[in-house]
C-alpha cells in the first residue's frame, strides 16, 4: 500500500469513530483492573451484610463532604479529558494539552483532599487492623488512590506529547488511550463513593 | 547466530540440562521414599534428597535464565556482550560452587555443613529452599552481580528494546530480592514474612517478567509478527503480573502471625494471578496464528505454546484452587500444594527454559535455524512424554491432597497424619510411576541432541505465498 493510500484509508476510518477508542491493549488492561475492583466491591458487600451495624456506625464517621468534592473533581477531570480528545480530533494540539493539564489539576485536587482525609484517620490512630470496616475502607480507597496517580502519570505523558504537537487528527490514539484509562479511574470512584460513603 | 559472544550461552544450557537430570533422579528417590520409607536409608535421608531436588531445580533454572539472557541480549542489543570472558568465568564459579554445595548436602550432616561453612558468623541456613550455606549464598550474589553487569551494560550500550528491558528488570529484581535470604530475624513470623519476599516474589513476580520476555523473544523470532504488537502484549502482561503478584504475596500470610487484613488482600489479589497467565496463553496462540512465516524449528514453537498453556494451568488454575483464605484454611501445606508446585514450576519455568534452549541450541551448534527433522521429532516426543507425565503427577497429587484434606482436616472424625498417609499411598505409587515416565521423556529429550546431527536441517513447510 502506498503512503497516499494509507492516509486515504485513515481518513475514511475517521468518518466512523473507531470502537473501542484508543489502543486495544488498554482495554484489556481496563477490563482486568475492573475485575480487581469488582472482586473487592463484592467482598465488601458480602462482609457488610454480616456486620451491618458495625459498617453503618463507622461509615457515619467518614467525611462525606470531602468525598463529594472528590466526586466532582473526578467528574470534572473526565469532562476536561473529553474536551482534550475533541481538541485532538480537530488537530488543536495546544488546546488538547491545556484541557489535559486541567484534568491533571483536578486529579491533584483529588489527591490533596483524599490525603487530608487519610491524615485525619492517621491522627485518630486508625489503621488497617482497627476493624473490618476500616480495613475495607482504607484498602479500597488507597488502591483507588494509587490508580488516580497512575491515571495522572498517563495524562501528563499525553499532555506533554500533545503540547509538542505529537498528535494529528489522523493519529491521536494516545489521547484516546489515556482518556479511556482515566474514565475507568473515574468510573470506579463512582461505584466506590456510594458503596463506601453513602449506602445505608 | 548473529553475534559471536552469544556462544557463551551454550555451556550454561548444557549445565542446566545436566542438573535437570540430577533433579529428576532425586525426585524419583523422594517419590519412592514416600511409599518405601527406608529406601536408600541411611545413605540418603528424605530431607536431604528433598533439599537436593528443590535446590537443583532452582540452580538449573538460574543456569537456564542466564544462558537465555546471554543468547537473547546481544541479538536484541545488536552488539556483542561486554565481556564474554567474564560470562565463562562466572559459569565455572557457579557450577563449582553449586556442585560443592550439593556434595556438602549429600556427604556431610547438615549441621556439620553449617559448622564447616561458618554459618554462625551470619546464620542464614536451615530455611526451606534457602538451605544453601551462607558462603554459597554470597557466591550466588557475586555471580548475579557479575552477570547483571555484563548483561546490563550490553543492553545500555546497545539498542534498547522492550524485551531486553523487561528481561533486565526481571533479572535485577531476582538479584535484589535474593538479598532477603541474608535477613534472618529471630522472630519466626518476621522470618517467614521476608522469606516469602525471596520465594514468592521470585516465582510470582520477577521470574514472570523473565518468562514473559523470553517468550516474547522466541515468538518474535519464530512467527515474524511485528515487534510492536508483541511488545504491547508484553507490557499489559507484566503490568497485570505486578499488580496481582506483589500484593498476592498475602496468600502466604494467612496463618503466620500477620494482621488479619492479609487474608483479604491475599485472597483478592492472588485470585487474580491467573489473569496474566491467561493473557500469556491468548498472546502465544494469537501470535502463532498470525505468523508471517513458518519457522523450520517446529519444536521450539511447540515448547513456546506448551509453556503458555501449562503455566496457565499449573500456576494459574492450580494456584487458584487453594489460594482463597477459607479454602487454604483446610488445604494449607497438603499435597494440593505439592501438586501446584510441580505443575507451576514445570509449566512456567522449566518449559520456558526448554523453549529457549530449543530455539537457540541449533544455532549454537552451527545450524542456521533448526535441527534435522529426526532430531525435532524426538524432541517433540520428549515434550509430550514429559508434559503428559507432569499432568498425571499433578492429578495424582491433587487426588492425594483432596483425600488428605478431607480425611485429616475436614471430616467429622479426623484421622491422624500417618494413618491418612497410609490410606492415600496408592496415589503416591501412581505418582512415582508417572515420575518414571517423566524420566523416560527426559532421556528422550537428551537423546534428541545426539540423533540426526548429521542429517540436513529441517525446512519450513511453505504455506501459500509465505516464505
Amino acid at each position: 500500500m502506498t503512503a497516499e493510500a494509507a492516509i486515504q484509508q485513515q481518513r475514511r476510518g475517521l468518518a466512523v469513530p473507531r470502537f473501542p477508542p484508543g489502543d486495544l491493549a488498554i482495554w484489556i488492561f481496563i477490563l482486568a483492573e475492573l475485575l480487581v475492583f469488582a472482586l473487592f466491591f463484592a467482598a465488601y458487600a458480602f462482609t457488610r451484610m454480616q456486620h451491618i451495624a458495625l459498617f453503618d456506625r463507622y461509615q457515619a464517621m467518614l467525611n462525606r463532604d470531602a468525598a463529594l468534592i472528590n466526586t466532582l473533581a473526578l467528574l470534572t477531570a473526565s469532562y476536561f479529558v473529553m474536551r482534550g480528545v475533541v481538541a485532538a480530533r480537530e488537530g488543536q494540539g495546544r488546546l488538547c494539552a491545556r484541557w489535559t493539564w486541567a484534568a491533571v489539576g483536578m486529579g491533584a485536587l483529588f489527591l490533596v483532599v483524599k490525603s487530608s482525609e487519610y491524615a485525619h484517620h492517621l491522627h485518630a490512630g486508625i489503621n488497617l487492623s482497627t476493624n473490618t470496616f476500616y480495613m475495607f475502607y482504607l484498602s479500597l480507597t488507597f488502591f483507588h488512590f494509587l490508580h488516580v496517580i497512575l491515571g495522572m502519570v498517563i495524562l501528563v505523558a499525553v499532555a506533554l506529547k500533545a503540547g509538542r504537537g505529537g498528535y494529528t487528527p489522523e493519529e491521536h490514539t494516545g489521547v484516546e488511550t489515556g482518556a479511556s484509562y482515566w474514565h475507568m479511574v473515574d468510573l470506579v470512584w463512582l461505584v466506590l463513593f456510594p458503596l463506601v460513603y453513602v449506602m445505608k | 547466530m548473529q553475534y559471536k559472544s552469544q556462544a557463551v550461552a551454550k555451556p550454561y544450557f548444557i549445565a542446566a540440562i545436566g542438573l535437570f537430570v540430577g533433579q529428576i533422579l532425586f525426585g524419583l528417590i523422594i517419590g519412592m521414599q514416600y511409599v518405601v520409607g527406608d529406601f536408600l536409608f541411611p545413605e540418603i535421608p528424605f530431607n536431604v534428597a528433598r533439599m537436593v531436588h528443590t535446590n537443583l531445580l532452582i540452580v538449573w533454572l538460574l543456569f537456564g535464565f542466564m544462558g537465555a539472557a546471554y543468547y537473547l541480549v546481544p541479538e536484541e542489543s545488536e552488539r556483542e556482550l561486554v565481556s564474554p570472558g567474564l560470562a565463562i568465568l562466572m559459569f565455572w564459579v557457579f557450577l563449582i560452587a553449586g556442585a560443592l554445595t550439593v556434595l556438602g548436602y549429600l556427604l556431610v550432616p547438615y549441621s556439620g555443613l553449617a559448622e564447616m561453612t561458618g554459618n554462625s558468623v551470619l546464620p542464614t541456613m536451615g530455611r526451606e529452599f534457602l538451605e544453601q550455606p551462607t558462603i554459597t549464598k554470597a557466591g550466588i550474589v557475586v555471580v548475579a552481580l557479575a552477570f547483571l553487569y555484563n548483561v546490563g551494560l550490553t543492553i545500555l550500550k546497545g539498542r534498547k528494546t522492550v524485551v531486553s528491558l523487561v528481561l533486565l528488570i526481571g533479572l535485577a529484581g531476582l538479584a535484589v530480592l535474593f538479598l532477603f535470604s541474608f535477613y534472618n530475624p529471630d522472630n519466626l513470623a518476621k522470618d517467614k514474612f521476608y522469606w516469602w519476599w525471596v520465594v514468592h516474589l521470585w516465582v510470582e513476580g520477577v521470574w514472570e517478567l523473565i518468562l514473559g520476555s523470553i517468550l516474547a523473544f522466541v515468538l518474535i523470532k519464530t512467527t515474524g509478527v511485528d515487534r510492536e504488537v508483541i511488545e504491547k502484549w508484553l507490557y499489559v502482561i507484566i503490568a497485570m503480573t505486578l499488580i496481582t503478584g506483589i500484593i498476592g504475596t498475602g496468600h502466604h500470610y494467612y496463618w503466620i502471625g500477620t494482621p488479619d487484613y492479609w487474608q483479604w488482600w491475599g485472597s483478592i489479589f492472588s485470585a487474580l494471578e491467573p489473569i496474566p497467565f491467561f493473557m500469556m496463553t491468548v498472546f502465544a496462540f494469537n501470535m502463532v496464528n498470525r505468523r508471517r512465516r513458518n519457522h523450520p524449528n517446529k519444536a521450539a514453537v511447540l515448547w513456546a505454546l506448551g509453556t503458555a498453556v501449562m503455566a496457565f494451568l499449573g500456576a494459574g488454575v492450580w494456584g487458584f484452587l487453594h489460594t482463597l483464605a477459607p479454602v487454604n484454611y483446610y488445604t494449607h501445606g497438603s499435597q494440593i500444594t505439592a501438586a501446584h508446585g510441580h505443575m507451576a514450576f514445570y509449566g512456567a519455568y522449566v518449559m520456558i527454559v526448554l523453549t529457549m534452549i530449543s530455539y537457540a541450541m541449533p544455532m549454537l551448534r552451527g545450524r542456521s535455524a533448526a535441527n534435522s527433522e529426526a532430531s525435532q521429532v524426538l524432541e517433540m516426543w520428549s515434550f509430550w512424554l514429559m508434559t503428559v507425565s507432569m499432568v498425571f503427577i499433578t492429578l495424582f497429587l491433587t487426588g492425594a491432597g483432596i483425600l488428605q484434606t478431607y480425611l485429616q482436616r475436614y471430616s467429622s472424625d479426623p484421622l491422624p497424619f500417618m494413618v491418612v498417609q497410609e490410606k492415600i499411598s496408592l496415589f503416591y505409587w501412581m505418582r512415582e510411576v508417572a515420575g518414571l515416565m517423566f524420566l523416560i521423556g527426559l532421556v528422550v529429550y537428551v537423546a534428541s541432541f545426539f540423533v540426526g546431527s548429521r542429517q540436513p536441517e529441517a525446512t519450513a513447510v511453505v504455506e501459500g505465498s509465505a516464505a
